[in-house]
């Protein structure tokens, strides 16, 4: 992470405002996405992350402060902007009397590519999204999760430096959500496209993103990778160790309290999950222990100096359901992490 | 409004280039500017829609119902009138008989229907099929995507009226057997020029309506609901405050002339109205002017013969201006609003 926040940010955006009217939908946002990596931007409905993304591509004017995106400010200079920076719209449509291949090749000339040149990179990308046999279908028979992955290709066919995607993976089942972010993860993996996705599905959002910006009503609350926010959201444990051990006895206790940093050791109570029954059949228990510190291998030689079988070490982290849930909830502006 | 006609201009300049230099393009294929791109595009789903099929078999039955009408009255006529055979070929557009309108008229009455069909959904179609939002995010001037549309439909609009006017131009020709002078010809071709410009004024309006109206449907009605207010009420607005505006003493000349030069101008308000006198003016060259009054001094030893091609264009020129004016300033209030609208998915 140190290394990429070393490079200059690819979209800097500075005291961002935008207000209809009375309402305001952004309020003051500063925020640095860095080179190659994956942000997501979340929050809920109508939190503003539609207008933010609007205006990192100049299609909205802010009311203050600015934007800047590859280098350049997007509210004065769009068509730069426009040509480096792919967007996806929340819910994309396509012209649904001409095929995919079609629609690819449109974008692309808009592009000013040549047209047999964009005729093979479209084909290549169909490929790639996985609707090569689609192409010369007609796109208003496409499904949801098919106009999705036709929004990516189209996204992609102008080789842009950053993507930026608008509620990619709503409306599309649980397999085609994790082949789209696969796909996305690949991309900025392997071709170092910076990605910025805004989403209101946590778990999604979990699973791709290197960090994370928490959106509410105008405001980012929260930015950073997912460690730190769960850290920074639990103000004592910053981390927490899950052991499964058997047997379990009172001594094993006070050597896993007895380990350095360790604050608190708590009996995991039997769940309602079948398998966590079946081993506490076995004699298998599950401590949860919290420590300041990682300790993670303290804690393994000590159940194991006592004389106890270890089946399994687990570092619990927050989920973002969690920390989505103690911002939203808690409702009150938290410090800026970021 | 500048900066795409200089757009223009680099555009036109690129394709003058590419003529002179054909090696250099071969050399490196240049990719099209996207406003073409997008002009392209335009008329292809223009051609390919069941709506254009529609309008064009409208459009050609109203032309050979029209010449059957011309046809008929031209057998009947020959007789009564005999002899003037003068315009005889134009004629075929004006003539009408026991009722049955004439090419002109159903002209007059169609070409705003083109007009509004061709544009009533162009904008917000795309909003609400969410395609708006990506061509614009797309490194496109906004204004550009307007333009574009703007100009397919305008070149639809000139191949459709052309190719018609053509067409019974030639069937007519077929049909009666007497060729048209050059001067004819000419005369055909003008009208055919304005009536293009008249479609592109409802294209425009119907355009206009489509950047205000969210709903396909809602901007069609509207567009209709002018057309119709033009083609039967304004008139009637018009008698009625002629009415009140003439003078009560029937010998007071001057104010009667006044209130009726009012009159005029304002049912010349009307594109329609421009248009019929235009048309009119250009296919019936024995229309010598079209004030309401002519003074005995100027009736006073005028030739008794038909306008020349030149005087009559000459007659019809502010016609002509005013119908491109009203187009701009439709054109200009939908460029207004649609450069402050944002643009988001689908709404």
């Amino acid at each position: 992470m140190t290394t990429i926040e070393a490079a200059e940010p690819v979209i800097q955006l500075k005291n961002l405002s935008k207000t209809y009217g009375e309402f305001t939908a952004v309020e003051r946002l500063n925020l640095n996405i860095y080179p190659g990596e994956i942000f997501g931007l979340l929050g809920p409905n109508g939190a503003g992350k539609t207008t933010t993304i609007l205006m990192m591509l100049g299609l909205t004017e802010p009311v203050s402060g600015e934007a800047i995106v590859c280098g350049v400010d997007a509210t004065r200079n769009p068509m730069q902007v426009k040509r480096k920076v792919g967007y996806m719209p929340d819910d994309v449509g396509f012209y649904e009397d001409r095929s995919a291949l079609d629609n690819l090749v449109y974008t692309a000339r808009l592009n000013r590519i040549p047209e047999p040149e964009a005729k093979s990179r479209a084909m290549a990308l169909l490929e790639r999204v996985g609707l090569a046999e689609a192409a010369h279908k007609r796109t208003g028979t496409f499904s949801r999760g098919m106009r999705q992955r036709l929004g990516l290709a189209d996204v992609l066919i102008k080789n842009p430096r950053v993507i930026i995607l608008d509620e990619p993976t709503l409306g599309i089942d649980p397999e085609g959500v994790r082949e789209l972010l696969a796909l996305i993860r690949d991309l900025s993996r392997n071709e170092g496209l910076t990605v910025l996705l805004s989403s209101h599905h946590l778990h999604q959002v979990q699973q791709i993103c290197d960090r994370v910006g928490l959106f509410v009503q105008g405001k980012l609350i929260a930015s950073g990778d997912i460690d730190t926010l769960s850290r920074q959201l639990d103000g004592g444990p910053s981390y927490r160790i899950e052991l499964d051990v058997s047997p379990w006895s009172e001594p094993l206790l006070t050597a896993l309290r007895g380990v350095e940093g360790v604050t608190d050791v708590q009996l995991k109570a039997g769940d309602e999950h079948a398998e966590a029954s079946l081993q506490s059949a076995a004699g298998i228990a599950t401590v949860v222990v919290s420590g300041t510190s990682d300790v993670t291998a303290e804690l393994a030689k000590a159940a194991i100096a006592s004389g106890a079988s270890l089946f399994g070490v687990r570092p619990l982290r927050y989920g973002l359901d969690d920390i989505y849930h103690r911002y939203f909830e808690g409702g009150e502006t938290r410090e800026r992490l970021g | 409004m500048s900066a795409w006609v200089n757009k223009w201009r680099g555009a036109l300049g690129k394709t003058w280039r590419r003529t002179d230099a054909p090696s250099a393009a071969v050399r490196e294929p240049r990719a099209a500017s996207p406003f073409w791109v997008m002009v392209q595009k335009e008329f292809g789903d223009h051609i390919r829609s069941w709506r254009f099929v529609i309008l064009l078999g409208i459009v050609t039955l109203a032309c050979i119902g029209s010449l059957y009408t011309a046809v008929t009255a031209l057998k009947d006529g020959a007789q009564t009138i005999g002899g003037d055979a003068n315009f005889l070929f134009l004629s075929m557009f004006t003539v009408s008989s026991s009722g049955l309108p004439n090419f002109l008229t159903f002209l007059s009455f169609l070409a705003p229907l083109i007009g509004i069909a061709i544009g009533f959904d162009a904008v917000n179609s795309e909003r609400s099929k969410g395609t708006l939002s990506r061509v614009m995010s797309q490194p496109v001037h906004r204004d550009d995507f307007l333009v574009a549309k703007f100009v397919a439909g305008l070149l639809l609009i000139a191949v459709v009226v052309f190719s018609l006017g053509f067409l019974v131009m030639g069937t007519g020709l077929y049909t009666i057997g007497y060729p048209p002078t050059p001067e004819e010809f000419g005369r055909m071709i003008v009208m055919l020029l304005i009536t293009t410009v008249y479609v592109g004024l409802w294209l425009n309006l119907s355009l206009l309506f489509s950047v205000r109206f969210k709903q396909a449907a809602t901007s069609a009605l509207s567009g209709i609901a002018v057309w119709i207010f033009f083609l039967v009420f304004y008139g009637m607005i018009v008698n009625l405050i002629g009415n009140a505006l003439m003078p009560g003493d029937p010998s007071d000349v001057q104010g009667y002339m006044d209130a009726q030069n009012l009159l005029t101008l304002l049912s010349r308000i009307s594109p329609a109205q421009l248009f019929q006198e235009a048309a009119s003016t250009l296919l019936l060259p024995d229309v010598r002017t079209l004030n309401p009054f002519v003074t005995q001094e100027q009736a006073y030893l005028a030739i008794s013969s038909p306008l020349s091609f030149g005087q009559s264009t000459l007659l019809v020129w502010p016609h002509i201006v005013a119908l491109i004016a009203e187009t701009s300033l439709s054109f200009a209030a939908t460029y207004l609003l649609f450069m402050r609208q944002e643009i988001r998915s689908r709404s």
